[in-house]
């Protein structure tokens, strides 16, 4: 009875000195299950995905459709705008406020405290938010599609939606940064703070060429605007900036924002 | 009892992280100050203390998430927080919510991959009480059910070393009950288990080995038995309508105080202050005697000890 036990003691513990490290595949499923339920705790949340999806449809709804006169070209300026604007707020909140309000409420520590990837967590979210920047994309299209006399080739919708998914990734890095420093009581405020007033004075509510002067030189500083500019750029309607410098523009802001999340980062993690 | 013993003898109780010499200030205040201890596997290791004695800070020190000064402080022959470390433990630290819009069998399914060998679900399930709530989202579960949550997520992947951090806060008897049972089969299972506490009934019902803190220095160490007995005083309780003054000058009576009708002598040999008690008052109300238990043991030495 005695030896019966020690020797199959022993043989646990042989097993988990020898299996401490995890396969690749074992691996890829952490990432796999993360996204998934990062998915899942998103879509089932009304007060995030319910505002990340229908606020541009609606705005362009009003803008696009009802306050303008059937005019083609003004509804295919505003889908490429609303469609910035749609990809920008799951990247700022998924990141900015749900990351706040996670670390505020010590869910963040649990995670730490296992052994989670890091990555994994950043990983999921991304994926999550381009998700959602999908179904923005998808619900402005289905406004677009039934109300107004847009129309663009299937390349056209293509290289448009590449462009806004994948430029949601310096935003994603603005919120996570944000995400790091807010507290989680404030963080939506901010975050909304960021978003709405940035958003305008990119000129993705109403045209840029419709603001003041010094406004429009303004929004040059702003990477929402270089955004907006190359997806304008798809249906011939940006204001003429070349494609290099609006890709300078956001690379650099996409550098300056994953070293701010650094910083946060590490001005958080082991003292 | 005896069948405790035989337990421990199968299982070899074995070092598996240890802190020695562990010190750690925060903005110049000591909040942990040369700290030794040895944590063994299957066995249960209870830190108590008050508010602010650094409980804790010494979980954080052990799972990495904050640096020690000065001190060696190994988790498994490693540097605690390294990923080999925390392969090998589970935490439950204090957490105001979770991710609401999640289910519970969710979060358990999700913690179950972060790990090399996860504990079978059905196994995480039962040690936790939480058959009946799998589909259930955490949104919509009680502090004490929350409580059963995280300590399910703690030991998801199959831990040989687990933190428990004020884990029965928000529990009803019965989940409590549950609880310990939990704790107690996973330490029957080899699992070296750190528990901090403020109810001492937990510790003593649990614990192998307690740890009194007192502003970050260890005053006491030992067996909750070992503890009891460092102070081996007797508890005279009775009622009476006399000044305290006139108990005071009883033999070996070491501390007198009075709780509503009720006076309380504290004495170091029963044997020589009751004859002349009982003398003095021949016709004493409501007399009984006690030995300290754990409570008396903690409230007298933190209030003596260490300084």
């Amino acid at each position: 009875m005695f030896d019966i036990k020690l020797a199959q003691t022993m043989k646990t513990s042989q097993t988990m000195n020898n299996s401490l490290t995890m396969n690749i595949m074992q691996t890829l499923n952490i990432y796999r299950l993360e996204s998934k339920f990062e998915w899942l705790k998103s879509i089932r949340n009304p007060s995030f995905a319910l505002p990340a999806i229908l606020f541009p449809a609606l705005f362009y709804m009003f803008f696009g459709v009802l306050m303008n006169q059937h005019d083609p070209q003004a509804a295919t300026y505003l889908l490429c705008s609303y469609g910035t604007f749609g990809i920008i707020g799951p990247a700022l909140f998924s990141f900015g406020a749900g990351l706040a309000i996670e670390r505020g409420q010590g869910w963040l520590d649990i995670k730490d405290a296992s052994p989670m990837p890091g990555a994994a967590h950043i990983v999921s979210r991304l994926l999550v938010s381009m998700a959602f920047s999908v179904m923005v994309l998808m619900s402005l299209g289905l406004v677009a599609f039934i109300f107004t006399d847009v129309s663009l080739s299937l390349s056209q919708v293509l290289t448009l939606s590449t462009i806004l998914v994948f430029g949601g990734l310096p935003f994603c890095l603005l919120g996570l940064t944000l995400g790091l420093l807010l507290k989680a009581e404030s963080a939506p405020a901010v975050v909304n703070l960021v978003y709405l007033p940035m958003s305008f004075l990119s000129g993705l509510w109403i045209p840029i060429s419709m603001l003041p002067d010094f406004l429009q030189s303004f929004a040059e500083f702003l990477p929402p605007y270089h955004l907006s500019q190359l997806a304008l750029k798809v249906v011939a309607l940006d204001s003429g900036g070349s494609v290099a410098k609006h890709l300078a523009i956001l690379a650099l802001s996409t550098v300056i924002f994953f070293v701010l999340a650094i910083v946060a980062f590490n001005k958080k993690s082991v003292r | 009892m005896q069948l405790e013993n035989t337990c421990e003898q199968n299982i070899h109780p074995s070092v598996i992280a240890s802190a020695y010499g562990l010190t750690k200030s925060f903005a110049g205040k000591k909040a942990l100050d040369n700290i030794d201890l040895e944590i063994k596997s299957g066995q249960v290791f209870a830190i108590l203390g008050a508010n602010g004695a650094g409980k804790t800070t010494l979980i954080n020190i052990f799972l990495g998430r904050l640096n020690a000064d000065q001190g060696d402080v190994s988790v498994f022959g490693v540097r605690p927080g390294s990923l080999q470390a925390k392969r090998q433990s589970g935490a439950m630290l204090q957490v105001a919510n979770l991710p609401e819009t999640l289910k519970i069998k969710e979060h358990i399914q999700l913690f179950q991959s972060y790990y090399p060998h996860p504990m079978d679900y059905q196994k995480v399930i039962n040690y936790a009480g939480l058959q009946h709530m799998q589909n259930r989202y955490s949104k919509k579960l009680s502090g004490g059910e929350k409580q059963r949550l995280l300590f399910a997520l703690s030991i998801c992947g199959n831990p040989k070393l687990l933190f428990l951090d004020e884990p029965s806060v928000g529990m009803d008897v019965e989940a409590r009950q549950g609880l310990w049972q939990g704790i107690r089969d996973l330490r029957a299972a080899g699992t070296g288990i750190v528990l901090t506490t403020h109810y001492l009934e937990e510790a003593d019902n649990l614990a192998d080995n307690i740890v009194l803190l007192k502003q970050g220095a260890i005053i006491r160490q030992g067996s909750s038995d070992d503890i009891k007995a460092s102070i081996s005083h007797t508890i005279i309780r009775f009622s009476s309508d006399k000044k305290l003054q006139e108990f005071e000058q009883l033999p070996a009576v070491i501390n007198v105080k009075k709780s509503g009708k009720f006076i309380q002598l504290q004495t170091e040999n029963v044997n020589q202050t009751l004859p002349p008690l009982l003398s003095a008052n021949p016709n004493l109300q409501n007399l009984s005697v006690s030995s300290a238990g754990l409570e008396e043991a903690f409230l007298q030495l933190n209030n003596s000890g260490g300084e």
